[in-house]
């Protein structure tokens, strides 16, 4: 448990003092989210209509721009390998890991989801749904993408590597969390696809783990 | 008294064989000295030993029993230290060990000071490590060697871009490790001078291009 709690605290204090990748996702969130009223044009109904996709779409790829770097700084400095070597298991370093990864991804999109709500003109009655969908989805995609994140580590062009590998596996997530902001807005409830985004918030926190630290012990050979 | 034991080791880096057959046997306050040509498995034996790498064949077992079956007790005890520095840029030298030593289960606070001392780096400790030179960041990866218990220290080239007064600090570390029996293996070019080592030159048991085609065409 202490090791748990040292590695989340120093990645912490990694991303607060480089700061950029917060920053960055939460700018490429933004942006990729006002293109769309200037491609599809400003009409208040379609713009509504389409909200809950464009977010969640935009939502999954600001995470995958981030995944990359999840394990590559560690990896290539050799701290990675120490980290391997050190008395905590190698699955609650990942889990320590994607927890702070989370913390400085995750957590700032769903705090910036409203505010691109409103600008998408997404009916008011979307929103609690949004932001609850958003808490358990987003972890989810970390624990996903740490997969992905340890099985490229190393290779080159793992960026698009990645991305072609984890995105099919985000499409569940997408489905449910589109699912339940539109069952709100529609006035049906909410409860089934949000059971389900639990589920697969569950699943992966059980599973993905194992995966990721079985991905890095092949990159550490 | 703790035994770390290898017999009939063989290596293969994806599908080219490294060594084949090798024996070590390191007891409690030895000293394993490895050398041989550049390619001949030094770093991939330490790798090995850490069980980074699993062994192709040949079983790795200390006190009698193969690590293998207890990876967790095997991490505990030893300290590896590889080519690259694993210092953090952004923390301050004094942030950097202090992490190690979390994750050693050692206490920062009263850990910290005297492993910095150690190799004389303390009046570094406040410093963002993006300003040490590459042999203060040596010495600070060097320095997480004084923060736990480890009992297996194993060192890949310690004593690049070293001084030679860390050099001999390093050797003084190394020699009150053995005196409360704690074992060393080490891979140098550089003469570490270590007393009563035990020297085991990899390039007998190096696996040759030309047999190892042989071998395979054989097969």
């Amino acid at each position: 448990m202490t090791g748990f709690r040292a590695i989340l605290e120093r990645d912490l204090r990694l991303a607060l003092r480089q700061g950029m990748d917060s920053v960055m996702v939460v700018m490429f969130f933004v942006i990729a989210v006002v293109l769309f009223p200037l491609g599809v044009g400003p009409e208040p109904n379609t713009l509504a209509r389409i909200a809950p996709g464009v977010l969640w779409v935009a939502a999954l790829l600001s995470v995958l721009l981030s995944l990359e770097r999840l394990f590559h700084n560690d990896f290539e400095d050799g701290s990675l390998e120490l980290m391997a070597l050190s008395p905590p298991s190698l699955e609650v370093v990942v889990l320590a890991k994607v927890l702070a990864h989370w913390l400085v991804t995750g957590l700032p999109l769903i705090i910036a989801a409203p505010v691109l709500a409103i600008l998408m003109n997404m009916p008011a009655d979307g929103f609690a749904l949004l932001i609850l969908a958003l808490l358990l989805g987003t972890p989810a995609l970390s624990l996903i993408g740490a997969v992905g994140a340890a099985l490229v580590l190393g290779s080159r062009r793992g960026g698009v590597l990645l991305a072609l590998l984890i995105l099919p596996l985000f499409i569940p997530v997408l489905i449910f969390g589109v699912g339940a902001v539109e069952a709100a807005i529609g006035g049906f409830p909410a409860r089934a696809p949000l059971l389900l985004l639990g589920a697969i918030f569950a699943a992966t926190l059980a599973l993905c783990p194992w995966g990721a630290a079985a991905g890095l012990r092949q990159a550490l050979e | 008294m703790d035994q770390f034991k290898g017999a009939s080791l063989d290596c293969l880096r994806s599908t080219r064989p490294v060594f084949r057959g090798l024996d070590f046997d390191l007891p409690a306050g030895g000293a394993l000295v490895l050398t041989g040509p550049n390619g001949s498995g030094k770093s991939s034996l330490l790798r090995l030993m850490a069980g980074l790498l699993p062994p192709a064949g040949g079983t790795l077992s200390w006190n009698g029993e193969p690590v293998a079956e207890d990876p967790d007790a095997h991490r505990a005890r030893l300290a590896y230290l590889g080519h690259l520095d694993a210092v953090k840029p952004a923390l301050t030298a004094a942030e950097n060990l202090a992490f190690w030593a979390q994750l050693e289960g050692a206490d920062p606070a009263t850990a910290v000071g005297p492993a910095l001392d150690a190799l004389a780096i303390g009046h570094l400790a406040d410093l963002p490590a993006r300003f040490l030179s590459a042999g203060q960041k040596r010495r600070l990866n060097l320095a997480r060697l004084g923060l736990g218990k480890a009992v297996l220290w194993l060192l890949d080239e310690p004593a690049t871009a070293l001084d030679v007064e860390t050099i001999s600090r390093l050797r003084d570390l190394i020699h009150r490790h053995r005196d409360g029996g704690g074992m060393v293996a080490v891979s140098t070019h550089s003469d570490l001078e270590l007393k009563d080592a035990v020297n085991l030159d990899l390039g007998q048991y190096t696996v040759s291009a030309a047999r190892a085609a042989a071998e395979e065409t054989a097969a």
